[in-house]
C-alpha cells in the first residue's frame, strides 16, 4: 500500500474521486452491475466497490470519511480498507472521466 | 385513442444479411410497430433472396427491382408500375447507393404523388466522405484527415506525405478496412475498389470508442429526433451484433450543428469517435437509417414512423431525449419459404 503510488497514477490525488455529478448518471444494480449513460460501458463491482459506490453518491467525499464508513461494514483493517479505497477512486477516475 | 392513419409505405434495403445487414427490414418492423400509423408495408428488394421477400410479417407485399445501376429509365419504370399496383403514399429508401438517384428525381417522384422525405443532391454530396472534413469544419467538429484515391500507390508514399499509420481505407459507398502498413492497404483497395468501384478514401485512423448517432432532419435545420447507440459485440464486418443505447450531450450537439449546418432533411445516420479525453472526431454521416434503427422503437422513439409522420405533413415537436441502457442483441433465424413463392418472385418479381 502506498500513497505515492496512487499519486502517480494519473497525476491526481489519491482521494480525488470522479465529481458526483458524473457518478449520479451510473445506473448502480444491487448486484453489483454498473451502466455508464454516456459511454454505453458496463461493469460489474463486488460487494466492497459496490458499498464505495454507494457512499460516493451519498455523498461521502474523501478517503477518511469512506475508510471509516467501511470499517463499519466490513471485518478488515483499516489500512487495508484505505488501500482498497484509494486503488477504486483511481479505477474510477480513469473510467468515468 | 384515436384511429391510426393507415397508409402504405415502400422500404427498400430488405437485404437483412445475419453479418451485415440493411436497414430495411428494421425500418418495415418499426413501421408495424408504430403506435399512430397503421402502415401497409411494400418490401422493395433486388435480389431474390433478400430475406424481406419472404417476410410478410414485416412486408406485406414485396417486390423485385432492378439495380439503378443497371439503367435508370428500367428502375424509374419498374418504380411506376409499382406505384400505380400498390398504390404506396411513401417511399422510404434504405441503400446508400440509392440516395443520390433518387435524390435526383426528387421531381419526378413528387410527379407521381409518391412522397420521399430525401435529401437533396447537394446535402447528399456535402456529407459525402470526400467532403466530409469541410462540413465537420463549418459544423465546428473534428474530422480526420481523408483523402480521395484512384491510385494505390498513395500507400508507399504517404508516410513522407505526414500520414502515419494506420489508415482506413474505405469504399465511397460501403465497407472499411483499418491498414497498419502499405501491404495491408493496397490489399484492402484492391478488395473495395473490385466490388464498390473508385475512388477508394484514406482516412487518418481515430483513436478511441466509436459511437453512433440515428436522427431526423426536418428540412429547415432542426433535428427532429435523435437515438445514440454505442455497439457492444461486432460482426466480422464490424457491424453491430449488440448494441445499447447511450445519452452522449456531445455527440447531440454535434448531430445538431451538422442538421443545421446542411439543414438536413430526412434520415441520417452520424458515426464519431470518442477519443479517451471526450474529444469527437466524425468518421462517416450515412444519409439514411442504419439496420440498428429497430432500436429507436425500442427506446420509444420510433423515429421510421416519425419520418413518415414529418413526410405527411404533420408538425412535430422535437422527441425528447432516449433513455440510455436500452440493449438489443441480432440473431439469425431461418424464413421458411414455400416452393410457390420462390417461383413467384423468380419469374414475377413479386410476392403480391
Amino acid at each position: 500500500m502506498s500513497l505515492k503510488d496512487h499519486n502517480e497514477v494519473d497525476g491526481m490525488p489519491p482521494s480525488r474521486f470522479p465529481s458526483a455529478e458524473i457518478l449520479s448518471m451510473l445506473a448502480i444494480s444491487n448486484s453489483g452491475f454498473v451502466f455508464d449513460p454516456v459511454s454505453g460501458a458496463s461493469y460489474t463491482v463486488n460487494a466492497s466497490g459496490l458499498a464505495i459506490l454507494d457512499l460516493l453518491r451519498g455523498g461521502c467525499a474523501g478517503v477518511e470519511e469512506a475508510v471509516g464508513k467501511l470499517g463499519e461494514a466490513f471485518d478488515a483493517p483499516a489500512g487495508v480498507l484505505e488501500r482498497d479505497v484509494i486503488e477504486f477512486a483511481a479505477r474510477l477516475r480513469a473510467l468515468f472521466r | 385513442m384515436s384511429a391510426r392513419h393507415a397508409l402504405t409505405v415502400a422500404v427498400t434495403g430488405i437485404n437483412a444479411r445475419a453479418d451485415n445487414p440493411g436497414p430495411g427490414l428494421a425500418v418495415a418492423r418499426c413501421l408495424k410497430e408504430s403506435a399512430h400509423l397503421d402502415v401497409r408495408v411494400v418490401g422493395l428488394a433486388y435480389d431474390a433472396f433478400d430475406p424481406g421477400l419472404y417476410l410478410p410479417e414485416w412486408c406485406d407485399a414485396a417486390y423485385l427491382l432492378p439495380y439503378p445501376s443497371a439503367g435508370e429509365e428500367a428502375f424509374m419504370a419498374r418504380l411506376a408500375e409499382l406505384h400505380e399496383t400498390t398504390a404506396f403514399d411513401v417511399l422510404i429508401p434504405c441503400l446508400d447507393a440509392e440516395l443520390p438517384i433518387l435524390a435526383r428525381l426528387a421531381p419526378w417522384l413528387e410527379e407521381r404523388g409518391i412522397v420521399a422525405m430525401l435529401p437533396t443532391v447537394e446535402q447528399i454530396r456535402l456529407r459525402a466522405k470526400d467532403r466530409l472534413a469541410d462540413l465537420a469544419r463549418e459544423a465546428g467538429i473534428a474530422c480526420p484527415e481523408t483523402k480521395s484515391l484512384f491510385r494505390e500507390d498513395f500507400f508507399h508514399a504517404c508516410s513522407g506525405e505526414g500520414w502515419h499509420w494506420p489508415l482506413v481505407v474505405k469504399g465511397l459507398f460501403y465497407d472499411a478496412k483499418v491498414a497498419h502498413g502499405p501491404a495491408e492497404a493496397v490489399a484492402a483497395f484492391r478488395r473495395i475498389a473490385g466490388e464498390w468501384g473508385l475512388p477508394i478514401l484514406a482516412q487518418q485512423f481515430s483513436p478511441g470508442e466509436e459511437i453512433n448517432l440515428t436522427g431526423l432532419g426536418d428540412g429547415e435545420g432542426r433535428l427532429v429526433g435523435a437515438v445514440m447507440m454505442k455497439k457492444r459485440a461486432l460482426t466480422d464486418k464490424g457491424k453491430a451484433w449488440a448494441g445499447i443505447s447511450i445519452h452522449d450531450t456531445a455527440l447531440l450537439d454535434a448531430a445538431r450543428r451538422l442538421v443545421a449546418a446542411t439543414r438536413w432533411r430526412g434520415p441520417l445516420e452520424v458515426e464519431v469517435m470518442r477519443a479517451a479525453d471526450g474529444t469527437l472526431s466524425l468518421i462517416e454521416i450515412n444519409p439514411r437509417f442504419p439496420a440498428w434503427v429497430y432500436l429507436s422503437a425500442g427506446v420509444g422513439r420510433n423515429l421510421p414512423e416519425t419520418l413518415v409522420r414529418l413526410a405527411l405533413g404533420e408538425t412535430l415537436a422535437e422527441l425528447p431525449p432516449a433513455p440510455a441502457g436500452t440493449l438489443f442483441i441480432r440473431y439469425a433465424l431461418e424464413a421458411i419459404v414455400p416452393l410457390s413463392d420462390f417461383d413467384a418472385v423468380v419469374t414475377q418479381g413479386e410476392r403480391g
